[in-house]
Formats: C-alpha cells, sequence, structure tokens
C-alpha cells in the first residue's frame, strides 16, 4: 500500500496530529470535523470560494518564468507569485476559504492569532468583507515589531489583542486565541493562520492552500507542455504555504518537493526556528509533531529574522513528510535570506518577503541541472520587512 | 487511587485545593501540602507547571512561568515529593500537561507517580479517544485514576462516556472559561448543574473553576461531592507567600467561612 499523505479519520498522518485539547474544546472541534468537508465540497461554497479567490484576490497568481535567476542557477526558475494576491501573501487563500466555513455554520465572531501580522491583516480583511467581528491576537513583542500590520489590522476594523503570556509572540497569541475559544464557544470561530492547531485545522488549511500547487500544475502545462517540475520549495513556519504548494505532488514522487525552514543565526547557536532539523515529537497547540523543547519539555522560543517563521513547531503534514522522506527540509540561516533576497530583488525586480526569501535561498543547496524546472513560492512581499532590510542590508 | 475513591465513599462537602509546584518558591512544595492538610483540605492537586498551559487563565499562566523560572521541573517535583507519604496523608493529584509527560516518558512518569503515592492525574490536553486507545492500561496497572473533565457544553452522550471510564471522580469545569475566580453562581450555572445531577452518573463531581470564598464553595456542595480552588489560592500565595498559618486559615475560612485575622 502508497503510504497515504492525507490524515485518517482521527486527524492523524502516520504518528503526527490527531487533537490533543481540552475537553472544553471537544465540542468545537468536533462540529468543525464533521461539518468541514461536506461544507467544502458542497457546491455553493465551491462557487463563491473560486469567485472570490478570483475577482477578490486576484487568483491565478502568476506563474513567471525569472529569467535572470535561470542564468544565475543555470536551470529554470519558476517563481509563484503568492506576492501578488490581495493582502501581500498566501494567507488570504486560507482567510476566505475558512471565512466562508465560518459563515455557513453560523458563527457571528471570528478569532485569529498573528505573528508577523500578514494571517492577520488576511483575517481582519475577510472580515470586513463579510461584516463580522474579528478579534486578532498577538504577542507584546510581535506588536512592537511590526506596527504597520497592526495598524493595518485596526483600519480593517479589527480588534488586536495584546498577548502578554509567556514569550509574548506568535504561540503565546495561538494560546490566547484557544483561551479566548474556551471561553466563547458558542458564537465564536477560530479562524487558524497555518496547517498546525488540532484535527481538522491542518486538513482544513492545507486544502484551502492547494489552490496554489493546483495552479501550478495548469499554468507550467501551458508553459511547459508538462505538469510536473522537478522540484517544488517553498518556506516552512507552520508550513501553509509550503504545503498547499505541495499538495497536488504529494504522490507523484518525481516531483521533489523541498522544505526551507529558518535556522536563524545558525543550527548550534540557540537561536533558531529549525523545528524539523532539531526538533523532537511532542505536543504543541493540540498536534502530535516536532517541536522544539527543553529537556524538561518546556517549549522553546524560536528565533528567526523572519517573524513568520518563528514558530517553535511545525504542521504535522510536514513532520510526515519529513519522516516518510517524501519530502526534504533544508536549514536556511538570516544571512542566507538577506543574501536571497537583495539577489531576487536584483535580478527579477521582486522585493519578497522575508519568509519566501528563506525558500530561495535554500536553491544554493540543490544540485541543479540545466534542463530542471524548479518552481519556488514566493509566499509573500517583502514591503512588510522593509525595516529590516533597511537595517541589515544598509540601506540609509 | 483506593485512598481517592474511599474519601468520595466516605464524605461530602469536599475541599479541594490547586496549587502549582515551585511557586512561591522552589521549594515551597513540601511546606504548602503540609499547611493545607492541617488546614482542612480534603485532597489537592499538585500542578506540574507548563510554558503553554492552554486552559489557564492569568493566575496560574503567572504561577506556573515564576514555578518554571525558579528552576522546577518534573525531575524536581518527584524529588521534592519522595517522602511525601510519611508527611502528608491526604489524597494527591497532579495536574499538568501532556508534553513534559511525553518527554519525561508516559509510563515513567505513570510508575513514579506510584512510587510517590500519587492518587490521580488531571491531564486536560490528553482527550478521553487517545486515553482509552493508549494509556488505560498503564493507569489500571499502576492504580493511577485519570479523572477527565465535564463542561457546560459537554454532550450527555459523551458525558455517559467519561462517566463510564472514570474511576475517581468528574471534574465539572463550572462554566465556558480557562481557570480563574469569578463572582457567585450564575442561573445557568445552576441549571448546568442540576442538569448534570439529573443524569444519575456512577462517578462523583468536583466542581471547579470560579469557586473563590466559602459561600461558593457551599453553595457548589448543594449540587455536586465539592469544589476545587485554585486561582484564588495561588492568589493567596501571590499575597502572603507559603506562610503556614496564613495558608492554614485560608482553607479553613474556604470550608467554614470563620475569618481569622492574618
Amino acid at each position: 500500500m502508497s503510504t497515504s499523505f492525507h490524515p485518517d479519520k482521527k486527524g492523524f498522518y502516520g504518528p503526527f496530529g490527531g487533537a490533543y485539547i481540552p475537553e472544553m474544546l471537544i465540542p468545537n472541534i468536533e462540529s468543525l470535523k464533521k461539518k468541514y468537508l461536506k461544507i467544502l465540497n458542497s457546491d455553493t461554497f465551491r462557487k463563491s470560494f473560486k469567485t472570490l479567490l478570483e475577482d477578490y484576490a486576484g487568483r491565478p497568481t502568476p506563474l513567471y518564468y525569472a529569467t535572470r535567476l535561470s542564468e544565475h542557477y543555470g536551470c529554470n526558475i519558476w517563481l509563484k507569485r503568492e506576492d501578488l494576491a490581495h493582502t501581500g501573501s498566501h494567507k488570504i487563500n486560507n482567510t476566505i476559504g475558512q471565512i466562508l466555513l465560518a459563515r455557513e455554520m453560523g458563527k457571528k465572531r471570528i478569532i485569529a492569532e498573528t505573528g508577523a501580522g500578514q494571517h492577520g491583516v488576511a483575517t481582519a480583511t475577510v472580515c470586513a468583507l463579510m461584516g463580522l467581528k474579528c478579534v486578532v491576537y498577538m504577542g507584546e513583542t510581535d506588536i512592537e515589531r511590526q506596527a504597520p500590520n497592526v495598524a493595518r489590522m485596526k483600519m480593517l476594523g479589527a480588534e488586536v489583542k495584546t498577548a502578554i503570556s509567556g514569550s509574548r509572540t506568535l504561540k503565546d497569541a495561538t494560546n490566547e486565541a484557544l483561551r479566548d475559544w474556551i471561553a466563547n464557544p458558542l458564537n465564536t470561530y477560530y479562524l487558524i493562520g497555518s496547517v498546525v492547531g488540532p484535527h481538522p485545522y491542518p486538513d482544513l488549511v492545507a486544502r484551502l492552500q492547494s489552490v496554489i500547487s493546483g495552479e501550478i500544475q495548469w499554468q507550467l502545462r501551458n508553459k511547459t507542455g508538462k505538469a510536473e517540475p522537478d522540484y517544488v520549495v517553498a518556506c516552512v513556519g507552520g508550513g501553509s504555504n509550503a504545503a498547499g504548494s505541495f499538495y497536488h505532488y504529494l504522490s507523484t514522487p518525481e516531483v521533489k518537493l523541498i522544505g526551507a525552514e529558518a535556522s536563524g543565526q545558525g543550527l548550534t547557536s540557540g537561536k533558531t526556528a529549525a523545528s524539523i532539523a532539531l526538533g523532537e515529537t511532542g505536543v504543541i497547540h493540540g498536534s502530535m509533531t516536532y517541536l522544539m523543547q527543553t529537556d524538561d519539555g518546556q517549549i522553546t522560543e524560536p528565533y528567526s529574522i523572519s517573524a513568520g517563521l518563528d514558530y517553535p513547531g511545525i504542521g504535522p503534514l510536514h513532520a510526515w513528510l519529513n519522516q516518510t522522506g517524501r519530502a526534504r527540509y533544508l536549514s536556511v540561516t538570516d544571512q542566507e535570506a538577506l543574501d536571497a533576497a537583495l539577489l531576487i530583488t536584483r535580478k527579477e525586480g521582486i522585493i519578497p518577503a522575508l519568509e519566501s526569501a528563506h525558500a530561495l535561498a535554500a536553491l544554493d543547496q540543490l544540485e541543479l541541472k540545466s534542463e530542471q524546472n524548479v518552481v519556488v513560492t514566493i509566499s509573500g512581499r517583502g514591503d512588510k520587512d522593509m525595516k529590516a532590510y533597511m537595517e541589515k542590508l544598509k540601506l540609509l | 487511587m483506593k485512598k481517592l475513591i474511599s474519601l468520595f465513599k466516605q464524605k461530602r462537602n469536599l475541599l479541594s485545593v490547586y496549587f502549582t509546584a515551585g511557586f512561591p518558591e522552589l521549594n515551597s512544595t513540601v511546606p504548602i501540602l503540609k499547611a493545607l492538610e492541617e488546614g482542612g483540605a480534603d485532597f489537592v492537586e499538585i500542578g506540574m507547571p507548563y510554558s503553554d498551559p492552554l486552559a489557564d487563565g492569568p493566575v496560574i499562566q503567572n504561577s506556573s512561568s515564576r514555578a518554571l523560572t525558579n528552576g522546577m521541573s518534573l525531575k524536581v517535583l518527584f524529588e521534592q515529593l519522595k517522602d511525601i507519604k510519611q508527611q502528608v496523608s491526604i489524597p494527591l493529584i497532579l495536574m499538568g500537561y501532556l508534553n513534559p509527560v511525553l518527554k519525561f516518558g508516559f509510563n515513567a512518569f505513570i510508575e513514579r507517580c506510584k512510587e510517590t503515592g500519587i492518587s490521580g492525574l488531571i491531564i486536560p490536553d490528553l482527550p478521553y479517544e487517545t486515553y482509552i486507545e493508549k494509556y488505560e492500561p498503564v493507569f489500571a496497572r499502576n492504580k493511577i485514576s485519570n479523572i477527565f473533565l465535564i463542561t457546560p457544553q459537554t454532550p450527555k452522550q459523551r458525558i455517559l462516556n467519561l462517566d463510564q471510564a472514570s474511576t475517581s471522580f468528574l471534574y465539572m469545569v463550572s462554566s465556558a472559561a480557562v481557570t480563574g475566580t469569578r463572582q457567585g453562581l450564575s442561573k445557568r450555572q445552576i441549571k448546568y448543574f442540576k442538569r448534570i445531577n439529573s443524569m444519575k452518573l456512577s462517578t462523583p463531581r468536583m466542581v471547579g473553576f470560579g469557586i473563590s470564598n466559602h459561600e461558593t464553595f457551599k453553595e457548589v456542595c448543594q449540587y455536586a461531592h465539592g469544589a476545587i480552588v485554585g486561582s484564588a489560592f495561588i492568589k493567596h500565595l501571590e499575597n502572603y507567600g507559603h506562610d503556614q498559618e496564613a495558608i492554614i486559615n485560608f482553607v479553613k475560612n474556604l470550608k467554614t467561612g470563620e475569618q481569622t485575622d492574618i
């Protein structure tokens, strides 16, 4: 029997995933579990989702042949331009899908967690679109680092609540969102931003993001005559853009899948977010997966120059893809990502998000041949990272 | 486990007190346990601090991070409790999250609980289904009771399943909320307590979350076997430290309503 890359009934990808949640969350998770596939597969949902993705979010996003970057690497580099989607990243694919789901489930209040603020902005955007109340939890440290995104969320009408527990970053914002859901079980929908959390979230978010690889297939076929590239490369924090980029190729082993995770200042520096390279198995936010922890099982604080990649765990699908060898995960340092960002900016006139720069930097670690087609997902644009670029690339 | 079961057979209006191990000080665990027993607590829940306690409100979160900063860990806790059987005779329960237990090694952890004389465990993020599938035999073999939570939203059939799987008591979460103190009981809560009572479950219930004073304790005892006080006691420790007399008076006051100056 071939390996399945979809979760079983209980939400497990091999040993990973599941729903390790307190009793207080069980009714909500059960109800979501019962309804999500039915709603996602309904004609009404599919029609609304497609229309909004096309007319509102600007899909399909281009698959762009990067001529000068291709010359540089000596192969064919195709950039999947999620940075051109509305709100500036792939996050909008997921929030459009989940807001339709929440509306269908009759929920009136939306909560979300955010790290860098991209998912928070994408959530606040669809809440404004649907006229739903929106509360976004964000760690105190991130609020300070990401002021423009906080302002965007507020302008969109969202309430931004400061997570002051723990390390005051993404993992704590996620804890706060879960606590909010415990306290407001009836009217509230938790719109999670990545392929993490208890089942069915990892599967739900992967399905909604799979629009990315769905498009890559037909776009690449149109351009090259073949739907299958040699490589698909994407960055991995929780792993939603990677899950979406890999999705339609999961059972096509000739397509090599590469995830780029952030090793921050280096794998052994103690300042890293490389959950796969360093992680051990454990439970975080309701899911069994790789995570970064102390010898006593306390979750440690990750570090990366990219706020979207500094999550101490990883989606259970990726843990499984790693364990089965279906995907390979490479570590990329802050410096390598910065170099790659500058390279693509100068070669192609595209300023990528720091997250996406990690995917580009991973190209240096691959042995690429001239006839090969390599798809790299540019998950978001670099506007939000200008402060870091200004400092690190000495642009002032 | 036997101790816990016979306690529920013999007594009503039980008071259980929760505190976080290693808070306010690393070595306050044992002195607090002794004082709680002396004050009249019927059993105690010892919190195993965790970096990401997602079912807990700010008071217990804060005590957990302070305990971790103080150097608390499962290894340290078991070391502190190694002679506790000789020092304290009321049943002890450990409460905490799954990840540190997995890291310790689930079976090793349960065996260590047995050696230490722990009666039961509350692990909020160990769901009933996983318990049944994977862990029930190791709990049974070591005579440790796994304690399940029920909430106002738990469906009837699930309550019946949890009742069936229970070996000591059910932890009845008083309202849809994380841990923390609240003022008195609402009509809706009383309706929920009555609804659960009318189910004639075979397992006794303790009510927790939001119980902070004698009045609420007394009221809750009309509908359940007893009540659990957590955040209110943590606040007490924040204010008065682990002074023995103060803890004894705190517990007496909860049980009897009598004020003693501290």
